[in-house]
This record gives C-alpha cells, sequence and structure tokens, in this order.
C-alpha cells in the first residue's frame, strides 16, 4: 500500500466517524507513528467497560477494513468482543471475524462457542447469522463443526435458517472438498423444501457442488418450475439456467422434425441470394434435393409430442420475461431460445427489445446475445429492426454491437432502410465506429446480392474521404468484395492503384498492391507503373507492404516479364538486405522460384499457377456465427471462451430418458404409452397441491372441481378427439388450480372462487334446462351422473384408441369417430356393468383424478359451473388455451360449452329418460345435417329394449339420419347415440316419435340458431373481402354494453363461440373478435365481429346471406354477451 | 459468485472494497485501470474483463465505477444488475449516490454490502428488507447517534419473518395513509435533418410512493390498457391477474418503488411535442461556422411544454463560439464542448431561438459530421400515450387512503441528427 493511499485512509477514518477524537491528534496522522498508536488507542476502547467506546472502536476498525487497510493486528482485542451484549457491537465483531479469521485461524478458534450457542438461540435470526459466521470463517480445523451446523440448520423450523444452511454449503465445500458426499446428502434433503425462500439458495449451492447430479433434481422438477414465479428474483436466474441444462438432458428437441428444414431452408434464404447471377441451375439442383431430403425426412419423422413437463417449464417461465430484473429476463429468453419450439422463440424479443433501454452495460450484454440469437432466427428480431438504430450519444461499444445487430437482420426487404442508416453512420466522428459501419456495408454487400453494387459504389466514394482511416478501411472492404467478381470492376482497380499516392495506413495500401497483383491482367497499363513506384519507395514501407510489394512483382514478372523484368529484379535486391528476415526469406523463395536458372528446380514451371491461382472470395461471417454453443446469457458465451465452472449445455438426448422419474408418487403401471402418460400426470396432482403445504382435503377437492371445470370450458371439444390438444387443456386448467393455491397473496380471492365454485352443483339442475323446460326441472341429478359416467367412459375408449395418432389428423378422426361411436353404443352395453364399478372405485380413491376424459365433460354439470367461476378464472383458461392453441390453426375451436337439452324426462318416459345435446361435429354420413347427440339413461327397474326412431313428422325439406337402433338398454345404463338431422336453415322443429319395445313417445327437437351452422376457417383477409360483400340488408349492426364479467376478449370470444357455433378468425386488432362459420345445409356464410371499445360498449356486427338468420343470430349473441 | 467489490472514482483511486469470500489482492484492479486509461470516455471501458485469473464485471454509475471480481462461470447480467442494485441501494439509504456519500457512511455501506451478498450470493436485496436490519439514516437520528454514541444497527432483531411478502417490512404504521403514483413517459426519437421521424417509441414507468398502514393489497386498472404493448413489473405485482384481466394487482412494498414499465404499442403515432429548425454549417475555406437553431410546439394537446433544454457536443476542432439566445441561457463548457442551451418554458407567441457563429481551430479540416441535438422537455399533467389510470382500490385493511396519480411527459432520448 503506497504511503499516500494509507495517510488519505487515515484522514478519511477520522472524519468519517465524525466523534471526538480519543487523544488522537490529526496532524499527527502519518504513517511512521500514529498506526501504533491509533491501535493502541482502539485497543483501549475496545477493553473498556462501556459499549459505546467499543462501538466506537468497531466502527473505526470496520472503516478501516473496507478501506482495504490492513487491520489485523488487532484480532486478539477484537475477537474478545465476540460475546459482547450490544448488537450492534456483536455485528460489527462479526464482520471483523469474517475479514481475518482466516488469517488468525488459532484466534479466531476462540469464537467458535459463541456461535455454537448462537446455532441454538430462540431467534431465528440469531441462529442464522451464527451459522452465517461460522460457516464464512476459512478455517480448516473448524469443518467437522461446520458439517454438523450445516445438517442441523438445514432441518430447522426456520426457513430462513434453512436458506443459511444452503449458502454455508458451498462455502464448506469450498473449504474442503472431501465433505461433497455429505454435502450433498443436505442439498438433497433441502431440494426437497417446499418454500420459496430456500428454492434459489439450494440450486445455486446444487450448481456450486453438484451440478453433475442431475438426478437430484427429478423429483423436485415439478414443484422448481410452480415455485419459480414466487422465488426472489436472483434465485429465479439460478433455477432458470440450471432447468436449462436439466431439460436438455430430460426432453426432446422440439425441433427436432424441422431442424433438417430449418438448416436447409433457413441458410438458402440467406446464401441463396449470393450466387444468384450463374448459379441458377445449381441451385435447382439443390432446391431439388433438398426437396427430397425434405420428403424423406417427412416419411421418417416421427410424431413429436412436447413432454408436458417440457411444456410446464415453458409456461412457468413465460411471465417471468416481464421481470423487471434483466437477468432474470436474459435467463428466460435463453431458455426459450434453448429449449423452446421454433414457433414459440420469438416471446423473447419484446423482453430483449425492451432491456436495450436499461443501462449502457446492460445493454452491452443483451446486444451480445441478440447478435447471436438473431443469425439463427433472424425472423425474430425483424420487427425491431429500428430499436437498434444507433445513436450518436451511444458509448463505442455498444455502437458496434447495434451496428453488428443491424447487419445479421438486414436482408432483400430491407436493406435499403439499413444502408441510409449506415450513410448517416458513416458520417460520425467517431472513427471506430465508422470503420465498423464499413465493415458492416462489406457485409451486407457479401450477403445481399442486389444491393452490391450499390455498396461497391457507395465505398469508392469514400476512397475520396478526407480522413485516412475511412479510406482504408473502404479500400480493405474492396477488396474483399471485388474478389467475387474482379473482371466487372477494373476501373475501381484503376482508381485505387492512384490512390497509392495519397493513402499512407499499410493494411490499405497492402489491400491495393494485392488487387493490382491479382488482377494485373484487368489493368495491365497501370500495373508496372504501381510496382515501379512502389519500387522506389520501397525502403520506406512498412513490412505487409513490402510484402505485397513483392509478391506484386513476381505476379507481373509472371505475367508481363518483358517489362518488369528489371523492376523486378531491383525489387527483390532491395528485399534481399532488408531488415526483415521474412521479407529476405520471401525474397529468396521468389526468386528461386520465378527467375529461371539452371539450378532451378521442377517447381518453376508451376510458379504461375501457384502464384496466379484462383482464390475463392473470402466470406465475409459474423464474429457471433455459431456462438451459441456456449449457453446464451453466459460469461462464457460473452468472452466466447470458457469460463472456469462452465457447465457444457448438453445436447439433445436421442431418444427421451425416462419421464417417470419425475413423478413423486411411484406409479404402479410400468409400460410406456400415451395413455399411461396421462395417468402420470393424475399422480401428480396430489403432488401439486401438497407442494403448497396446504393439502387440507377440501383443498384438494376443490382443485379437482376446477380442473373438471377447467378442463371442459378450455378445449370444450372433447369429441374432437385430438390427442395432443386434449393434452394440452388438460394441463391449462391444472396449471390454473395450483396457480389459485399458489400465489399466496390470492388467498382471499381464492375464497371467493371456492365459494362460487361450490354454489352451482345445487344450481346446476335449473340452469341447463332454462328455457322451453323449466316444467321438468325437478330433481334429476341422480341419472345424469349415471349418464354423465356412461357417457364418458365410452369417450375414454374412443380416445384413447385415438390418442396416439396425430393432431393432423383429427379431421378425418373425427368423422371416424363418430362410427366408432355408433359402434360402442351398439357393442358396449353388455360389458359396461363390471367397468363402471371400476370407473366409481376410482373416483372415490382419489378426487384428483380427473382428467381431460374424465367424467367431467358431462356438459349438463359443467356449463353452469363454468357461469358460476368467476370470470377472471374463465378467462385465465382461457387465455392459456388460446395461447397453446395458436400455434396450430387446426386446433382453433369453438370453446364454448356444449349445452344439454331436455327430451324425454324421466317421469314422462317412464323411467326413460333422454337429453341431447349439439355436438358441433360434422355428421360424416352427411354433411348438410347438423349432429345431435342423444343421451338415453334408463332409470328404471327393468331394461329398455330396441329404442329407435319412427314417424318422423317433418317440415318440408327436413330430413332425419336415425341412429341404428339400441337392442338393449339395461336398467341404471346410459348410452348415447348420434343423429343427424337436416334443419333446413330454420329453426323448425324436428319431431319424431322415440319407440322402445313397449311404448312410443312423441318429442322434438328444436335447435337454437346458432347450432344451424358449421365454423370454417378464413384468414383476416378473406374475412374483411367476404364482409365487404355481404354489405347493405345482409348485415346488422347492434350496439350493446358488455357485461363486466365478459369485458376482454377470452370473455366475449368463449360467450359467442358458445352462442353460436363458429370459428375465430385471427384478428390484428385486439380490440376486435371475428367468427365465421356456414350455416349447414346451404352453406351461406355467417361472418360475427365484435368490436369492443371503451367501458365496455360494443358493437355486434353480424353479416350473412341468409336475414332470418341473421336476425336471429344478432338476438343469441346479444343475449349471450349481455347477460 | 461474485468474490469482491471494489468502487473506484474517477480518477483511479480505490476508495472501498468489500469481500465476501477469501480476499482479493486490489492488485487485480489494475487490469481495469488499465482498459480504462485505453477508453476515451468512462462509458466506453468495457464492462467485462478477462484477466489471467479473474473476471471483472463492472459498472459505470453516478460517476463511481462499482468493480467486481468474479472468479467463475455466473451470468454476467446477474452481477450488473446487482452492481445497479448497490448504486440504487446507496441512493436509496444517503439520498445520493457519490463518493463522498459513501465516504462520509463508510461503516454503513459496508454493513449493507455484508447483508446484501452472502459468499457471494444474493441475500436480502430488497430496500424493504434491509431497512428493517439496518436503519437509514435521518438528520434527527443522525443528531441522536452523535449524541448518544449509538448507530444505526437495529438495536432490536426483527422477529416476524417477512417470507411470505419479501418485499414489504411487517407492521407498517402511517396516521395519513396515502399512496400516490406517477405516470411518467418518455418520448424516444430520432428525427432526421428535415424533421422526419426515423424512430420514435414512447417508454413509460409507473412510479409509486405508498405510504400505507397494515397490509393493504391494491388493485390498480387503466381505462386503457390495450395500449401497453410490453410490461415489466416490480415482483410484487401478480402476473397472472394482468394476463388474463389487465389490472394491477399487488401488495405494494413501503415506500418509494417503481411498479411497471411499459411500452407503448403505437409504432408510428408517437406525437412528437416539439419541432427543431436548426441550421449548422461550417464554411470550407475560412475558419468559422454558423450556428441557427429555433425550437417549437408541435403536437402539445394543447399543454404548455416546459423545461425544454438544447445540448450538443459541438466538434473536437471548435476553437470557441459567439451566440445569442433569444430566451433561455446558454453554457458552453472549452473542455468538454458541450453546449447546453436552456430554454424552460417554450412560448408558442415567440419561439426560441439561438444563433451566432462559431470558430474553428486555424487550419483545422471541417468537421464532416455537424453534431446531433440531444433534446430534453417535461410536459405536466399528461401521458402522451393517453394512458390514463381508471381506478385504485384496496383491499385488506379498513381506512380509506388518500389517492393521487400524476402523469408527466419527458424527453427520453430525443436526438435530431443535422
Amino acid at each position: 500500500m503506497s504511503a499516500s493511499s494509507a495517510f488519505n485512509d487515515e484522514k478519511g477514518g477520522s472524519s468519517n466517524v465524525g466523534e471526538p477524537e480519543y487523544g488522537h491528534d490529526p496532524a499527527s496522522g502519518g504513517i511512521f507513528s500514529s498506526d501504533y498508536k491509533r491501535h493502541d488507542d482502539l485497543k483501549e476502547m475496545l477493553d473498556s467497560n462501556k459499549d459505546s467506546l467499543k462501538l466506537e472502536a468497531m466502527k473505526r476498525i470496520v472503516a478501516m477494513i473496507a478501506r482495504g487497510k490492513n487491520a489485523s493486528d488487532l484480532f486478539p482485542a477484537v475477537v474478545k468482543n465476540v460475546a459482547c451484549k450490544n448488537i450492534e457491537v456483536k455485528k460489527l465483531v462479526y464482520v471483523y471475524l469474517v475479514r481475518y479469521a482466516e488469517e488468525q485461524q488459532d484466534l479466531a478458534l476462540l469464537s467458535i462457542s459463541t456461535f455454537q450457542r448462537g446455532l441454538k438461540d430462540p431467534n431465528q435470526l440469531i441462529r442464522a447469522s451464527a451459522l452465517r459466521v461460522l460457516s464464512s470463517i476459512r478455517v480448516t480445523i473448524i469443518v467437522p463443526i461446520m458439517m454438523l451446523a450445516i445438517k442441523e440448520a438445514a432441518s430447522d423450523m426456520s426457513p430462513y435458517v434453512r436458506k443459511t444452511a444452503a449458502h454455508a454449503i458451498p462455502k464448506l465445500y469450498s473449504l474442503d472438498p472431501e465433505q461433497k458426499d455429505c454435502l450433498i446428502e443436505v442439498i438433497e434433503k433441502l431440494l426437497a423444501d417446499k418454500t420459496t425462500l430456500v428454492a434459489g439458495s439450494v440450486v445455486m449451492a446444487f450448481e456450486e457442488v453438484c451440478p453433475e447430479r442431475i438426478d437430484l433434481i427429478h423429483k423436485n422438477y415439478r414443484k422448481l418450475c410452480n415455485l419459480l414465479i414466487d422465488v426472489e428474483e436472483w434465485g429465479q436466474v439460478v433455477i432458470i439456467n440450471m432447468l436449462t441444462r436439466y431439460a436438455r438432458t430430460q426432453f426432446l428437441n422440439p425441433n427436432m422434425n424441422e431442424s433438417l428444414l430449418e438448416e436447409g431452408g433457413g441458410e438458402k434464404a440467406f446464401y441463396g441470394s449470393d450466387n444468384d447471377d450463374d448459379t441458377d441451375d445449381e441451385e435447382d439442383k439443390e432446391e431439388k434435393e433438398k426437396k427430397k431430403t425434405e420428403a424423406t425426412a417427412i416419411v421418417k419423422r416421427k410424431p413429436y409430442v412436447m413432454d408436458p413437463d417440457h411444456r410446464l417449464l415453458l409456461r412457468n417461465t413465460k411471465p417471468l420475461l416481464q421481470s423487471r430484473n434483466a437477468a432474470v429476463v436474459m435467463a428466460v429468453a435463453q431458455l426459450y431460445f434453448h429449449l423452446a419450439p421454433k414457433a414459440e422463440v420469438g416471446v423473447i424479443a419484446k423482453a430483449l427489445v425492451r432491456l436495450m433501454r436499461s443501462h449502457s452495460e446492460v445493454q452491452y450484454v443483451v446486444l451480445q446475445n441478440v447478435a447471436t440469437m438473431s443469425i439463427k432466427r433472424r425472423g425474430m428480431f425483424e420487427p425491431y429492426l429500428k430499436s437498434f438504430y444507433i445513436r450518436s450519444t451511444d458509448p463505442t461499444q455498444i455502437k458496434v454491437l447495434k451496428l453488428e445487430v443491424l447487419t445479421n437482420l438486414a436482408n432483400e426487404t430491407n436493406i435499403s432502410t439499413i444502408l441510409r442508416e449506415f450513410q448517416t453512420y458513416i458520417k460520425s466522428n467517431d472513427k471506430d465506429f465508422v470503420a465498423a459501419t464499413i465493415q458492416a456495408i462489406g457485409r451486407c454487400a457479401t450477403n445481399i446480392g442486389e444491393v452490391r453494387d450499390t455498396c461497391l459504389n457507395g465505398l469508392v466514394q469514400l476512397l475520396s474521404n478526407r480522413d485516412e482511416l475511412v479510406v482504408a478501411e473502404s479500400v480493405v472492404v474492396i477488396k474483399k468484395l471485388l474478389q467475387m467478381q474482379p473482371e466487372q470492376h477494373s476501373d475501381i482497380i484503376k482508381h485505387m492503384a492512384k490512390l497509392t499516392d495519397n493513402i499512407q495506413v499499410p493494411m490499405a495500401r497492402a489491400s491495393i498492391l494485392w488487387l493490382i497483383g491479382e488482377y494485373c491482367e484487368h489493368v495491365p497499363k497501370i500495373a508496372p507503373d504501381v510496382l515501379r513506384k512502389m519500387a522506389k519507395t520501397f525502403t520506406n514501407e512498412e513490412d505487409i507492404v513490402k510484402l505485397q510489394i513483392i509478391n506484386l512483382a513476381a505476379k507481373l514478372y509472371l505475367t508481363n516479364s518483358k517489362q518488369t523484368k528489371l523492376l523486378t529484379q531491383y525489387v527483390l535486391n532491395l528485399a534481399k538486405y532488408d531488415q526483415n528476415y521474412d521479407i529476405r526469406d520471401r525474397a529468396r523463395f521468389i526468386r528461386q522460384l520465378i527467375v529461371p536458372t539452371d539450378k532451378s528446380g521442377a517447381l518453376s514451371k508451376y510458379a504461375k499457377k501457384l502464384f496466379l491461382a484462383l482464390k475463392p472470395a473470402p466470406v465475409l461471417e459474423s464474429p457471433f456465427k455459431d456462438r451459441d454453443h456456449f449457453q446464451l446469457g453466459s460469461l462464457s458465451h460473452l468472452l466466447n471462451a470458457k469460463a472456469g465452472g462452465y457447465q457444457v449445455l448438453p445436447d439433445w438426448p436421442e431418444a427421451a430418458p425416462d419421464p417417470s422419474v419425475r413423478n413423486v408418487e411411484v406409479p404402479e403401471w410400468t409400460k410406456c404409452s400415451s395413455r399411461e402418460k396421462r395417468k402420470e400426470k393424475k399422480a401428480d396432482k396430489p403432488f401439486y397441491s401438497d407442494s403448497e403445504g396446504e393439502s387440507g382435503p377440501t383443498e384438494s377437492a376443490d382443485s379437482a372441481s376446477d380442473t373438471a371445470s377447467g378442463s371442459e370450458s378450455g378445449s370444450g371439444s372433447e369429441e374432437s378427439g385430438s390427442g395432443s390438444e386434449s393434452e394440452e387443456s388438460n394441463e391449462d386448467s391444472e396449471s390454473a388450480s395450483e396457480e389459485d393455491e399458489e400465489e399466496e397473496g390470492k388467498k382471499k380471492k381464492k375464497n371467493v372462487e371456492k365459494i362460487k365454485a361450490r354454489k352451482p352443483v345445487p344450481e346446476s339442475e335449473s340452469e341447463p334446462s332454462s328455457g322451453e323446460e323449466v316444467k321438468k326441472s325437478e330433481k334429476k341429478s341422480k341419472p345424469r351422473i349415471g349418464s354423465s359416467e356412461s357417457e364418458s367412459e365410452e369417450d375414454e375408449d374412443s380416445e384413447s384408441e385415438s390418442s396416439e395418432s396425430e393432431e393432423e389428423e383429427s379431421e378425418e378422426e373425427s368423422e371416424e369417430e363418430t362410427k366408432k361411436k355408433k359402434k360402442t353404443t351398439a357393442s358396449k352395453p353388455p360389458s359396461k356393468p363390471p367397468k363402471k364399478e371400476n370407473k366409481k372405485e376410482k373416483k372415490e380413491m382419489s378426487l384428483l383424478d380427473f382428467d381431460d376424459f374424465d367424467p367431467a365433460p358431462s356438459p349438463s354439470q359443467v356449463t353452469p359451473l363454468n357461469n358460476f367461476l368467476s370470470s377472471s378464472l374463465v378467462t385465465d383458461l382461457e387465455g392459456l388455451s388460446l395461447t397453446d392453441n395458436v400455434l396450430s390453426p387446426t386446433t382453433i375451436v369453438p370453446s364454448g360449452n356444449l349445452k344439454t337439452y331436455e327430451l324425454l324426462h324421466r317421469i314422462t318416459g317412464e323411467g326413460l329418460s333422454v337429453e341431447y345435446c349439439f355436438s358441433r361435429q360434422p355428421f360424416s354420413p352427411d354433411p348438410h345435417m347438423v349432429a345431435v347427440k342423444i343421451q338415453f339413461t334408463n332409470s328404471a327397474t327393468s331394461e329398455a329394449k330396441s329404442l329407435h326412431v319412427e314417424d318422423a313428422k317433418l317440415q318440408s325439406g327436413m330430413r332425419i339420419k336415425e341412429f341404428p337402433e339400441i337392442e338393449v338398454l339395461p336398467a341404471g345404463e346410459t348410452v348415447s347415440v348420434v343423429m343427424g338431422i337436416d334443419f333446413c336453415d330454420s329453426t323448425q322443429a324436428a319431431n319424431f316419435q322415440l319407440c322402445t319395445h313397449t311404448r312410443k313417445f312423441f318429442v322434438s327437437i328444436q335447435p337454437p340458431v346458432g347450432e344451424l351452422m358449421m365454423p370454417i376457417f378464413m384468414t383476416e383477409n378473406e374475412f374483411k373481402k367476404e364482409q365487404g360483400q355481404l354489405m347493405g340488408m345482409n348485415e346488422i349492426t347492434e350496439k350493446l354494453t358488455l357485461e363486466e364479467k365478459c369485458q376482454g376478449e377470452h370473455a366475449v370470444v368463449q360467450r359467442v363461440t358458445t352462442a353460436a357455433n363458429l370459428s375465430r378468425v385471427p384478428c390484428g386488432s385486439d380490440k376486435e373478435c371475428r367468427f365465421a362459420g356456414k350455416t349447414v345445409t346451404s352453406g351461406s356464410l355467417v361472418l360475427v365481429s365484435v368490436v369492443t371499445k371503451e367501458d365496455g360498449a360494443a358493437q355486434l356486427t353480424v353479416n350473412c346471406e341468409k336475414m332470418v338468420i341473421g336476425t336471429m343470430l344478432v338476438k343469441d349473441i346479444l343475449q349471450a354477451l349481455t347477460q | 459468485m461474485i468474490n469482491s467489490l471494489f468502487l473506484i472514482n474517477p480518477s483511479g483511486e480505490i476508495f472501498l472494497e468489500k469481500h465476501w469470500k477469501s480476499v482479493v489482492s486490489r492488485s487485480v484492479c489494475d487490469y481495469f485501470l488499465e482498459a480504462k486509461e485505453k477508453a476515451l470516455e468512462p462509458e466506453d471501458v468495457p464492462p467485462v474483463i478477462h484477466t489471467p485469473h479473474h473476471y471483472l464485471i463492472s459498472i459505470y454509475r453516478d460517476k463511481l465505477f462499482f468493480l467486481s471480481v468474479i472468479q467463475t462461470e455466473v451470468p454476467p447480467l446477474f452481477v450488473i444488475e446487482f452492481l445497479h442494485r448497490v448504486a440504487e441501494m446507496i441512493q436509496d439509504y444517503f439520498g445520493e449516490c457519490s463518493e463522498t456519500v459513501v465516504k462520509d457512511h463508510m461503516v454503513m455501506v459496508y454493513e449493507l454490502l455484508e447483508e446484501m451478498l452472502d459468499n457471494g450470493f444474493p441475500l436480502a436485496t430488497e430496500s424493504n428488507v434491509l431497512k428493517e436490519m439496518i436503519r437509514p439514516p435521518t438528520i434527527l437520528r443522525s443528531v441522536v447517534n452523535t449524541l448518544t454514541g449509538t448507530s444505526n444497527v437495529g438495536d432490536t432483531l426483527p422477529t416476524g419473518q417477512p417470507s411470505t411478502i419479501p418485499w414489504r417490512r411487517a407492521g407498517v404504521r402511517y396516521t395519513n395513509n396515502e399512496a400516490y403514483f406517477d405516470v411518467v413517459e418518455e418520448i424516444d426519437a430520432i428525427l432526421d435533418q428535415s424533421g422526419t421521424t426515423v424512430f420514435a417509441e414512447i417508454q413509460g414507468v409507473v412510479e409509486a410512493c405508498v405510504k400505507l398502514s397494515g397490509m393493504p393489497d391494491l388493485t390498480l386498472s387503466f381505462m386503457n390498457p390495450r395500449l401497453l404493448d410490453d410490461v415489466s413489473f416490480h415482483p410484487c405485482v401478480r402476473y397472472k391477474l394482468w394476463e388474463s384481466e389487465r389490472v394491477l394487482s399487488f401488495i405494494p412494498p413501503d415506500g418509494n418503488f417503481t411498479l411497471m414499465t411499459y411500452h407503448v404499442n403505437a409504432q408510428n403515432l408517437v406525437a412528437i411535442p416539439v419541432y427543431v429548425k436548426q441550421s449548422i454549417s461550417f464554411f470550407e475555406c475560412g475558419s468559422d461556422g454558423r450556428l441557427d437553431v429555433t425550437v417549437g410546439p408541435k403536437q402539445t394537446m394543447g399543454k404548455t411544454v416546459e423545461g425544454v433544454m438544447v445540448t450538443v457536443h459541438l466538434p473536437k476542432t471548435i476553437l470557441s463560439i459567439n451566440l445569442t439566445a433569444t430566451q433561455g441561457s446558454y453554457t458552453y463548457d472549452n473542455g468538454t464542448k458541450l453546449l447546453v442551451w436552456d430554454i424552460g418554458k417554450l412560448n408558442p407567441q415567440k419561439l426560441p431561438n439561438l444563433r451566432g457563429s462559431l470558430s474553428l481551430q486555424a487550419g483545422a479540416p471541417k468537421p464532416e459530421e455537424n453534431p446531433s441535438l440531444n433534446i430534453d422537455l417535461n410536459i405536466q399533467q399528461l401521458a402522451i400515450s393517453g394512458l390514463k389510470v381508471n381506478r385504485l382500490d384496496m383491499f385488506g385493511e379498513k381506512y380509506k387512503p388518500f389517492k393521487g396519480v400524476k402523469y408527466i411527459t419527458k424527453a427520453g432520448k430525443f436526438q435530431v441528427r443535422t
């Protein structure tokens, strides 16, 4: 330490504390005497009885430490005070101990007993701080004590102490790596901890001590995912980074099917423009080959289904993109970049661009990562191009990075804007930045063929710039560009030859000389003259220039020896006596090679080939290319070099490891099938609710009912049977119910929801039959339960068969399924009773057993339930399902619920009750019919036989496709069938007789107008076009005020799709919801749009050729939206 | 994680050091000081420096360098973000973050650092939690402290563990319960020579000052939340409710905090409140040039534009300037070549103008690029995006709080290219 700094320190020390100067004259604060004097003084104070004196002394000592001054000689005096009663003194003594214990190990041991006592203190904070200090004392001899203390603290009641224990683990590990095994045990124990306070710290300990023990994470994976949002920010970063690695080892690459296409396709678009001049044929060939490989790839590929745990991770990290902490945002961004399916990665762009407004250091790091990402996924950042524009006030390093990103983002469409920006940058006063800009222009020119000439011209203009650095940089870049097509640009070469008189920057001179030498055939007259000039100044040139002069001479000698022979000789002679041995070497070598002598070897005849070989044009690449093999956001990525302790991001496994390792309860099944996977999820549920530490029976029951309603509203399309979709919706509902439990702050709210969720159960009976069937609203819950069960039973059967098939097939599948359903109905009844028992048992066993195809879907029960849920939850679920669905348009299905109507009451039907609902599926035997699903429940004591339809009394044009006769319906059983009715696009009722073997019942089915249509898929533009054609009489507009619960896009969508069988049309504006469908019989278009305004005002527009339908539909939707 | 922290002033003096693991010699800073020497501006010092045994990650803030020493892999943003938190904490405790303040409160800063990190891993970074451990100084207390010789360390250990709501301290009591929200919007823009907007966006922030007793649960809703394109929240905000209902529901920390920041979704429709007519020219032959700048109101929504200030970094070759301003006053620092014209309130009737001559160093070539103008301004009682707070509801407590919302529009990085 220098004398002056010591002096400063001391002065600062006394002034800082600002206390009376205990016999210490500031004037004598020299280095020689007063150190000892003052320390004596401090010792005295420490020994005194007064706490205030002790405190003062400690403060001065700590101030010394803070300044980096040595205060170690006070150790004995300080350590005595470790047991001081005064908390303030104690704290400062702790601070001192932590700093100097390592240097004074023996004395430090004196304090240990105090800490051991502290570890038993009733106050959790004292326990924690004792452990903190004890573990911070880096004295090897106390390792066993530390180990013991950590173990004890790991099972402390207070989460705060457990957190401190987690912190202590890496400290002990760095002190004594031998303890690793014991420490891993503690880590394992703490990983199972359920509090958010501990999670971050223990994962940090895990990362430092045993990052390779990925197996410890399995059991805690789901818990960590679910806790994540409530963990403190720093812990989030560590956990997310660890989970990224974990996911890379446990899940399959979500892009594996696309990876082939992506790499081929993406690269092609990028380089394709390079060689568009004369390589078209080649490209064609390439393309064909590519198509072939694509085709084979498609044939080969297995259906990829994302592991639900993988999805869980992606979903639970996404909201953290909104964190205020840049490190958290970056952590999520890298997680998405490394783990998410290609289509979903885009969400991170916005958040990263937001960080660009943060401190310049944050910008610096973010830009580095964006630069890497923008090479792989250019499209992601393209919309934010302007956010990377450079301000003159940006620090140079930021400017250069922004430039890098801009260059990466450049493509045919935006290149003109980018070049215009670059033009502004070239005028900057910051010369490093200008040089970087010129490089960037060069890269744009190589990558994008169309602008190559423009860029080249621009760069040539820069050659007349006054600033030499600019000129030099331009020369270097032009050289690279010219190499691509030298024939067309001999005038530029000539122009550059003239520059040799002026440019002094060696690199630029060397570049010009190289160009002239390389293309001396294009400038046969000038080249020898340049050589002549250069020969004159040879001795004064820089080394790289000299080398290029020799090269030029050699090349000219080979092409034009008549004119340049003497000059070459001269240059070579000069070089022979150069100071630099490289130059002497080069001269000797070249002389031997080109000047024919008798001794010259066999090589000289190849001289021309050697020197004038065609050189490949340089590829101007981004320095950030392929940097993504480092985990983004890491220090190693930033430095582009592996930092100590960096954990390599593993490649995706070929085959997914057993996913069941993450199950917390050991499942009894062993085989892995898709069906089993679903069941695993069931097993998880109790775990989730447990993880919140509140697993009362009511709690889980609640979550179950939430789940049930959630899965229903989430998909609303149970029968459509696309496997993956229903899986997703199931997850959504899971998360929703978890979330409720998770957020402790929302408890109050949750209670409200609980109440709401419970209420509907008794009310559910009257709700569905509102309207025409009020009279029948007697008790009938019993039959319904029965019916719902049997329905779902059958659903399950058909679904489980189909669940393996792919999503794409869902279209045809639904048809198949209806057929299947019929078969099932026909054949199932006899085998039912035992199964049903099974089912019941299962239900009782665990309330959490609900699945997407479980009893829950019984529409009659669920619809009202849903209505009673707080709209927030509904929209929550909606929102989730929508975000997940957005990916594939085929999954945009009406998310409404199926309303059930009564066809025949139990009493009038003498024990047979019949209900029907509109299943909203295409009726496969006749596409012009509306599919009506009919459920028979036999609540009589005897079995009903030969159920069939007879004697339909129909309006003209209406048709009925009867369901196949049901031969036997045993008592207490339920069966459902599908029949098709062509309503002729009218709401007239279809009347017919329902016959059993003994009786006939007159029944009628009257469709609500919303069921007379079926959804069609349209793009926004098509929608607008069609809407434009259906103006005037065909358009009905209504203003309305949305009910409070119904405000918000999701609520609107849900209500409209419940009211009418329409599909959502994607729409750019979020204030407008559009829906499209066509009538089933005539196929006329039905377009609905709801534009929401402020304060719940909204406007409903219905366009339909059939005015009657339009008017009725408006009425129905209005009612749905304002009810 | 973070091994050590050094605070370094612009002249390169290390005035505070704190080690969380084994002591790292301060000679490690030499690498940094070397890089600092090389850089023209303090901002140009690379934030991450690789030395043979350590990695140095530093930030430059409030004219101080916060330099941390790292030994193993750690996300750089993690460290940078933490260092900024340290600076914010100092600011929060002592009113400003500067060398003198740190030197005056050396012990307290040291203790705070001790609390903030444990073994290099962040322990308590929430100001509410820290303040419970170490009380911030107040004038009264510092007087009392000098007299009685006590310090600011809490004399009673906090017993309640704020584990459920880590950002809020327990047992808050106020006689006047009040909650104020400032909606501050900044316009970032680049205008080109002709005044066309090259790039413009609105960034906003909702700053809150909440002094409410007990455990209030607040819900803040906007009239037009759809304006908000991208948001980031204080950890207290419940993400789920925002996603589903577009309301901010939160249990606030005690005191001042940033509730949310947002980006407004209005790609090209940003109202630019002022226009700038400028001409800066240098003559090729003579060694001088002219400067003429006029600022006028453009789209101000009927409000007055205040605090207008034009900052110009003049080229290095300028020798002296001779300007006259029709309104406000200008200052010019010949060392940094920084011209600041403080206009004040913008009067639409009489537009402020600054004109005069610039003289260049003799023989120096004409500067190639005209300097760009950085504009500062603020408009009270206006959120330029039109964002409006609808209502603030409080649950969980019985009393009726006093509520207030203020809107301000400012210029952010508002640059006019010339």
